[in-house]
């Protein structure tokens, strides 16, 4: 910026005195240099661009990441246009297997179970219980995990002392343990399903709430966070503003490696019998029906078992990929 | 050392309590009763059978009652089976560990022979097949692969392994079982394994083996193994816990008359005091479990500074 009616030599220059009258209008704006700028040859890769680029560069996080689009697109899709639902029987013709068409004209892709039910409407009806039930869950571990993290690592001291001490307790029953009493204890929830989240979600937390409060501990001596308390601002604004973006990384392969074992789980409550109820269908359930007649029709067991182990199986290395990408230094 | 060991069997013994405190307290809240759906039963019978499993008493009085029975290593009776839950325990437990022990001698042996195999031969074929397996392992459910080797191995394949499809009999009959419960943890140890390798191959002093003119086996078993296998070790513990609570499906899928078998009845039909003693026996079990590994780590790695926490 440049004044417009500077006249005088510097020596006399009044309006520099320090109670100088200033306008806006007395300034002009210029604009950058349009040839200095010219001169950055490329532009500045932030932190998340170079991460995503590796993460997009990795085949194997690619294949996966296509993986679960597709596995989320059918779940999606499937139970709205199929032509079956998934409690519908066709007594005269079960057991069958894959693109079966019927003499009345019905096709089943999958195949039928015993008791003629579309077996692809069920396995995909089935994915958007398992889903749902994988995300809900993990949703609340990471709000839950996040905020305890956050409170315990950040205000330190005493606190700190008696929040670890009930996470290290919790933490010391093995988790599926707690899981089923709390199943139990919720077996008056007639779906299954809301009681499955709140199951796994009981437990689930711990490992965020761990993970959270070690980041900060060590975020938190920083010279950005001195800078912030300098500058007056308070806790709550220093953990959500300066400490939760620079943990952000942490927490997303966390979550992607979270998610898995919250599938596992429900498909082990489910197995056992604790998991969601008929009408409903999920992968669990599924691949405990299947187990049951699987020596004599194994389809109805390979296909849900098919499903549960590929979409953990994308999860996993979809997160293994995320943490090549987001920490390279790790990267063996 | 000393006051590290005594601070941890604090925590074990606090944890413990606070389990049966967790178990006591969801039993209260449970929905159902069991006497209800028997025959129709007169109320002066009901009033009996309350006092006789003590059912009848405040929940506190009950609770300081169950605890004070558990000292003196008294579950109570199952109300199915009727007979003493620490008999039903003690019936089933020998199974269940000897599963319990066959899979984790399995998946610790292969786990580490697989990682120091992939870290050696690293971006080899062996890298790549002993990784993909283990991710494998890791995303496969127990119950899936044990279903899946019933069909493959036991029943299409009978005629060249000739493996009985269940039951927990013949030296034969334990073999599937063991596998299907180790896979899982075996993927864990090997990925591990095969991180923790990396890491001591590039130190310093394998540097000054290979410049001593060791050979590759020596400064492999010498040198990097002895180190490498550290971390393994701490994760023993949680590996424990995986493969116990695994044996849950694992022995209901092959009939195997273990606690887990025992412990999935027991929440199908409603049995408050075996599902409460099972899960006290389990818990405990599994603290003094993860307690030990601890303990023992510290004792074999003297790097580990133990009286000092590590924050």
């Amino acid at each position: 910026m440049s004044r417009k009616n500077v006249a005088a030599p510097f020596a006399q220059e009044v309006l520099l005195a320090p109670d100088a009258p200033l306008e806006g209008a007395d300034f002009t704006w210029e604009g950058p240099d349009s040839g200095k700028s010219d001169e950055i040859a490329r532009p500045s890769i932030s932190y998340w661009k170079d991460a995503m680029r590796r993460l997009f560069a990795n085949k194997t996080a690619v294949v996966c990441m296509v993986i679960l689009v597709v596995i989320l697109a059918m779940a999606i899709i499937v139970p709205m246009v199929s032509p079956y639902t998934i409690s519908e029987q066709h007594l005269r013709h079960t057991n069958k297997g894959m693109m079966y068409r019927a003499e009345d004209g019905h096709v089943h892709i999958f195949g039928t179970d015993d008791m003629g039910r579309d077996l692809f409407t069920r396995i995909w009806d089935g994915a958007r219980t398992s889903l749902f039930i994988a995300f809900t869950a993990v949703f609340v571990n990471l709000i839950v995990g996040v905020i305890y993290g956050s409170l315990s690592g950040y205000i330190g001291g005493q606190l700190d002392n008696i929040m670890m001490r009930f996470v290290e307790i919790v933490g010391g029953i093995p988790y599926l343990i707690i899981v089923i009493l709390m199943k139990m204890m919720m077996s008056g929830d007639k779906e299954g399903i809301m009681s499955l989240v709140i199951a796994y979600a009981s437990v689930g937390w711990l490992g965020m709430a761990r993970l959270v409060r070690g980041q900060i501990m060590s975020l938190k001596e920083q010279e950005f966070v001195v800078a912030a308390k300098a500058l007056g601002a308070g806790t709550g604004r220093i953990i959500a503003r300066h400490l939760l973006p620079n943990l952000l990384s942490v927490v997303i392969i966390n979550i992607t490696l979270a998610i898995p074992s919250a599938i596992f789980t429900e498909a082990f409550l489910s197995f056992i019998g604790m998991g969601v109820q008929i009408p409903y269908a999920s992968w669990g359930t599924l691949a405990q029906e299947g187990v049951r007649v699987f020596m004599f029709y194994p389809l109805a067991l390979f296909l849900p078992a098919f499903f549960i182990s590929i979409t953990m199986l994308a999860f996993n290395l979809l997160g293994d990929g995320l943490r090549d990408a987001f920490d390279p230094r790790l990267r063996r | 050392m000393t006051r590290y060991v005594l601070k941890r069997v604090f925590y074990a013994l606090l944890t413990v309590f606070f389990l049966t405190m967790l178990t006591f307290a969801m039993m209260q809240l449970l929905p159902g009763d069991p006497f209800i759906g028997n025959k129709a039963i007169s109320p002066v019978t009901m009033q009996a059978l309350y006092q006789k499993y003590g059912l009848d008493k405040p929940p506190v009085e009950q609770f300081f009652i169950y605890v004070g029975n558990i000292m003196k290593g008294d579950l109570g009776l199952s109300i199915k089976y009727n007979r003493p839950v620490t008999r039903i325990i003690g019936e089933g437990f020998p199974y269940s560990a000897e599963l319990g022990i066959r899979s984790l001698i399995l998946s610790v042996t292969f786990g580490i022979i697989l990682g120091i195999v992939a870290a050696i031969k690293r971006n080899t074929a062996w890298d790549t097949g002993a990784m993909v397996l283990a991710v494998i392992g890791v995303s496969v459910p127990s119950f899936i692969v044990g279903a899946l080797l019933q069909y493959f191995i036991a029943l299409k394949l009978k005629g060249v392994f000739g493996l009985p499809i269940q039951g927990w009999t013949t030296e034969a009959s334990k073999i599937l079982p063991a596998i299907a419960l180790s896979l899982s943890s075996m993927a864990t140890i090997a990925r591990l394994m095969r991180t923790s390798m990396l890491d001591v191959l590039g130190q310093d002093y394998i540097k000054t083996a290979k410049a001593k003119g060791l050979g590759q086996a020596a400064i492999v078993w010498r040198h990097a193994v002895r180190n490498a296998i550290m971390p393994v070790i701490t994760v023993l513990g949680p590996i424990v816990a995986s493969v116990l609570t695994g044996t849950f499906v694992v022995e209901n899928i092959f009939n195997i008359p273990g606690m887990g078998k025992f412990f999935v009845l027991a929440i199908k039909e409603l049995d408050y005091t075996l599902i409460a003693g099972t899960t006290v026996f389990y818990g405990a079990f599994l603290v003094v479990a993860t307690l030990v590994v601890d303990i023992l780590y510290g004792l074999i790695d003297p790097r580990i500074k133990l009286g000092s926490p590590k924050e």
